[in-house]
């Protein structure tokens, strides 16, 4: 396993958000880390990066994942966080540049993404919501990284954009792991070989993404949707 | 005419010395969040230092020597006082407020609380005739000193990579953390340039009022603050063109009105400004 999570557990604000969440990302494919809003799936993810305080503890790659945000970065673990967190007033090419790690590979990021090389001096506040993501992920893809923690990048899209970003995910995850949040379903079954579903900061069910959503009566009580 | 180029000269040499303090505790609040009272002790440190120096020293090198204090006294306070202290606001507030009290208390301790006459240069001595007005020449000396570290606070800014993690920090620090950049670094720099600019300000303040005291620093430090809330927090532009419009403010206010009005003046203008442009005059 490229990620192995023993107990996690965060509180924010006097409020227990995660409770003990126990689980493990294997080291190829996407995992799809699914919940009802307010499950902790977020709170989760920040608190892998070091960006939350929590309880508990995380091994990455056989080793214990510890320190700040950026060392955990150093260590090979690519963050895309929830509603893509460009920087607004830097223009598309100084937010590629700030996220440069040893030898970007802006062959591949501008493969992915042919727009973006267009608009280089563009300011990334002024790009479209799909652009944006475009961005915030080419800023983690343009570096080597060993496992990719990706937050709902498909949220508010529209469906030719997310169609789009689906299959960029799709091609990266044949060379790197992903631990995936989505809310899209048909994201997760196009994308996901493995699946864990959290409710109210505990881990609900694990195992096969097509077991989770073939089974329709299973997927509605766990995410209250139908599909 | 004179009376007006006077005090618009004058005021721009009041606000170079507002925007000296301000560009600094600007970008220290606004990329580490860190609210610094004890700005005004490297504003202090900067003064007291090209003072003491200058008895032994030409005043340009002491003055080079004050700028270095005050850098210094900066990375100093950054790595040992407010470090640890960073995501925990109250404390930060009681630990600035403590070290920029007892930063006074030790200035007139050793140098007597009265002000102490500081050497003014030739080149900053007497007076060029502009449009009638006869203008001290110290006034273009603080005009242009701030104009030049205002050029190299936005070439910092836009050309170099510390500059770059500056700007995206201030947007969102935890971000920036999140691409793998120890913020840290940052910070220590921005405490560091913010000490520089302050310590200036205070060699040139004694220049400018011929006079160096412990309370330099803690009365120039308020209208700082105002101009930082004005321009918006960690915008460069926005603490000049704030420190500009405070200046002549305060000059034309007290010259035609009372004296003191200019500080009523002003804080009304803060207080416009927060209704209008909570965010301040840079917020986009």
């Amino acid at each position: 396993m490229i990620l192995d999570v023993a107990g996690l557990g965060v509180r924010l604000s006097g409020l227990d958000i995660l409770h003990g969440v126990s689980f493990s990302v294997p080291p190829s494919g996407v995992t799809a880390l699914v919940g009802r809003n307010g499950a902790g799936k977020t709170t989760t993810l920040r608190a892998l990066m070091g960006l939350s305080p929590y309880s508990g503890s995380a091994s990455f790659d056989g080793s214990v994942l510890s320190g700040r945000p950026d060392q955990r970065v150093l260590a090979g673990i690519g963050y895309v966080p929830e509603d893509r967190c460009v920087f607004a007033g830097l223009t598309v090419l100084e937010n590629l540049r700030l996220a440069e790690r040893g030898r970007p590979d802006h062959d591949l990021v501008y493969g992915l993404f042919p727009e973006l090389r267009d608009r280089g001096e563009q300011k990334a506040g002024s790009l479209s919501g799909g652009q944006q993501q475009m961005l915030s992920l080419a800023r983690v893809l343009q570096n080597t990284n060993r496992l990719l923690l990706v937050d709902e990048p498909t949220k508010g899209l529209a469906p030719r954009v997310v169609t789009s970003v689906a299959a960029v995910l799709e091609r990266v995850a044949a060379s790197v792991p992903i631990l995936l949040v989505e809310q899209n379903l048909a994201v997760v079954r196009r994308l996901a070989s493995s699946a864990l579903v959290l409710s109210g900061g505990r881990v609900a069910w694990t195992g096969g993404a097509d077991d989770l959503l073939d089974d329709a009566d299973l997927t509605k009580s766990l995410l209250g949707v139908g599909h | 005419m004179a009376t007006v180029v006077l005090l618009a000269v004058t005021g721009l040499g009041l606000a170079a010395l507002y925007f000296l303090v301000a560009s600094g505790l600007s970008l220290v609040f606004g990329l580490a969040d860190v609210l610094n009272f004890a700005h005004g002790l490297f504003l202090s440190a900067g003064a007291y230092v090209t003072w003491w120096a200058s008895s032994w020293v030409a005043l340009e090198v002491a003055l080079l020597l004050g700028v270095a204090a005050g850098v210094l006294a900066g990375v100093v306070v950054e790595l040992v006082l407010i470090r640890p202290l960073y995501s925990r606001t109250i404390e930060q507030v009681l630990v600035t407020v403590g070290l920029s009290l007892a930063g006074v208390a030790l200035l007139q301790a050793v140098f007597g609380a009265d002000p102490r006459p500081f050497p003014r240069p030739s080149w900053a001595a007497g007076v060029v005739p502009v449009l009638g007005a006869r203008i001290p020449v110290d006034r273009f000396v603080l005009i242009i000193a701030a104009a030049l570290v205002f050029l190299g606070l936005m070439a910092f800014l836009r050309y170099t990579r510390y500059g770059l993690i500056v700007r995206a920090g201030v947007e969102n620090r935890e971000m920036v953390s999140a691409l793998g950049i120890d913020v840290r670094k940052a910070f220590t720099l921005v405490f560091a340039i913010g000490g520089g600019a302050a310590a200036l300000a205070g060699a040139l303040a004694g220049i400018h009022f011929s006079t160096v005291s412990p309370a330099t620093g803690s009365s120039l430090l308020i209208f700082a603050f105002i101009v930082v809330v004005i321009g918006g927090m960690g915008s460069v532009p926005g603490s000049a063109l704030a420190a500009v419009l405070v200046g002549l403010l305060q000059q034309f206010v007290n010259y035609y009105g009372t004296s003191g009005a200019g500080d009523v003046c002003v804080v009304a203008l803060l207080a416009a400004v927060l209704l209008w442009r909570p965010k301040g005059l840079a917020a986009s």
